[in-house]
């Protein structure tokens, strides 16, 4: 997936001012800045959800279909089908209301056209993939009998259900603790490796960014202020911004020592 | 003596149907004025329940928390007598009235703290707004901003031990440290003990001069900051630390921690980190490990 100037504007207010990034198989891309830059804008284009009254222009191709151009119901087969989406809180991604069985295989009954037994299958296989233990009785519960954890790992599992190429996560490990993140994370840069995603990882995170992400863009105020490989860009940043954002995580190696700085 | 003393304190939430939950099972810990302490944990290890109960948000089943000396109280609908603790609470989008304006709300503090002559322009500037953002309403603040502000109200009433329960996840990383510095230096200043709440190691370690590691409503481990940083002796803590990610460009992916935290109302017998330790003996799974400052049969105190 190739993304070239996007720029979205929405009630004449521009959000994002032309920013480029791109995609590559096998690959995790890292977006990374404060809140309010448009890194979530930029991941929410690409699979044409922007919110109402929004405009955006430029170019995301992906397959060589320009996808903001595409009518609805063309993009409505993109979206889910070969470009995916986690999102930050699976607490309010996934439905109560509905088994979790339901909600993985509804989409890929709807994308595949598979029949519903093929369908069970495919969703046990994907909720041992995603390491659920017990995928067959995880499969007929709902969310609120799993904890946070084994919530983002089911909407992974549902995000992957129809074999996509690109997968969108915006903030996926934020909600959660340290050492269930550690998880997440290794189960995302595992997936990218064994089934060749291409990933864009937005996220503010900047330790996140440095043990998952193979490139790095850092974005402020609606434009990519340095892109780059990921030990270049965290460790010899050449933009003052990045820089200082480094500088504020105490444990980067740009950040002063702890002692130092109280005495 | 400690500001603030908590000796084997028991915490548990009843709900009608509902198992009875030992949010804290026999905690205990001491603040002393001029003191930061950090507490960290996972989400559910019942620390943000240990500190409503020092505020007397929530009734103690058993154990004792003395404030200077005098038992603290539950709060009740009478006028408070204890006004040395004061909390700043995690989501600042909640804890403000959005219907007054922040300079009224920062003298309802100073009202507590009879015969001061502080102004609550005055205490904006000590945490960093300008003097004349009195008129304004909680809206008119970003997320750091208004947590400035509700860290003003706090200290408005002059107290003698500020607690802070996660008080900086609700923010933006860049101003996690900055508000996380400010309340050390505002507390360190003014001679108060901090307690500050917070799942994110790495933020308290900036700024507590000890470290208390919480796991399902014990505390495992407790040290100076600079020792638990370099030297973690307990594995939950060890754990913990390896977990977090290093932004150092390495790619490096942090160690997990497998299994979950188990269920709070069901805790497991013997030491409650047995089933995910790595160093696992028999001795864990049949004795609780009662002592510290590291509670791991590893460092018994001989």
């Amino acid at each position: 997936m190739k993304i070239t100037d996007l720029r979205v504007d929405i009630h004449g207010r521009q959000i994002l001012k032309g920013v480029s990034v791109t995609l590559h198989e096998g690959r995790v891309h890292g977006l990374a800045g404060e809140s309010g830059s448009g890194k979530t804008m930029t991941g929410l284009a690409a699979l044409g959800l922007l919110p109402h009254g929004a405009r955006a222009t430029g170019e995301i191709l992906h397959n060589d279909r320009n996808l903001l151009e595409l009518p609805a119901k063309e993009l409505n087969k993109v979206r889910g089908g070969e470009v995916a989406m986690v999102f930050q809180d699976p607490a309010t991604s996934l439905h109560p209301m509905l088994t979790i069985g339901r909600q993985l295989t509804e989409h890929m009954r709807h994308h595949l056209g598979l029949g519903k037994a093929e369908a069970r299958a495919r969703a046990v296989e994907l909720l041992g993939k995603v390491r659920i233990p017990g995928a067959g009785e995880a499969y007929g519960r709902y969310p609120h009998q799993f904890s946070g954890g084994m919530r983002q790992r089911i909407a992974i599992a549902v995000a992957l259900a129809c074999s996509p190429r690109v997968l969108i996560a915006d903030e996926p490990t934020t909600a959660l603790d340290v050492t269930v993140q550690a998880g997440i994370l290794r189960l995302l840069r595992g997936l990218c490796d064994e089934l060749g995603l291409a990933v864009l990882l937005v996220t503010h995170d900047l330790g996140v960014m440095s043990a998952v992400a193979d490139e790095v863009s850092v974005m402020k105020d609606g434009l990519i202020v340095e892109s780059g490989p990921r030990s270049h860009v965290l460790r010899t940043p050449d933009h003052p911004y990045t820089r200082s954002l480094l500088a504020s995580l105490p444990e980067s190696p740009l950040a002063p020592a702890p002692d130092e700085e109280r005495s | 003596m400690s500001l603030l003393t908590i000796d084997d304190l028991v915490v548990e939430h009843r709900s009608p149907g509902r198992p009875v939950v030992r949010a804290v099972a026999g905690a205990s810990l001491t603040v002393s004025a001029g003191e930061v302490v950090g507490l960290v944990g996972e989400s559910g290890c019942g620390k943000s329940t240990l500190a409503r109960a020092v505020c007397g948000l929530n009734p103690v089943t058993e154990g004792a928390i003395r404030f200077e000396g005098q038992p603290v109280t539950p709060l009740g609908l009478r006028r408070r007598t204890l006004t040395g603790i004061q909390m700043v609470f995690q989501d600042p989008y909640a804890s403000l009235n959005p219907r007054r304006r922040v300079g009224d709300q920062i003298a309802d503090g100073l009202r507590v703290a009879r015969g001061s002559t502080v102004t609550p322009a005055d205490l904006l500037e000590r945490v960093g707004l300008p003097r004349d953002f009195t008129d304004r309403h909680p809206h008119e603040f970003s997320g750091g901003q208004r947590q400035r502000v509700a860290i003003a109200r706090a200290l408005a009433a002059e107290p003698r031990l500020l607690i802070g329960d996660e008080p900086i996840s609700a923010l933006d990383a860049s101003a996690q440290a900055q508000v996380a510095r400010l309340m050390r230096d505002l507390a360190v200043d003014s001679g108060a003990g901090l307690l500050f709440i917070s799942h994110d190691l790495s933020v308290v370690r900036l700024i507590a001069d000890r470290i208390a590691v919480m796991y399902l409503g014990k505390i495992v481990e407790i040290g100076r900051t600079a020792e638990v940083w370099d030297n973690p002796r307990h594995p939950y803590t060890q754990a913990l630390l390896n977990a977090i990610p290093l932004p150092d460009g390495q790619g490096t992916l942090p160690a997990e921690l497998p299994g979950d935290v188990p269920d709070p109302a069901n805790p497991p017998g013997g030491c409650r980190f047995n089933p995910r330790c790595p160093h696992v003996m028999d001795v864990c799974r049949d004795k609780e490990p009662d002592f510290g400052p590291v509670a791991c049969w590893l460092h018994e105190p001989t």
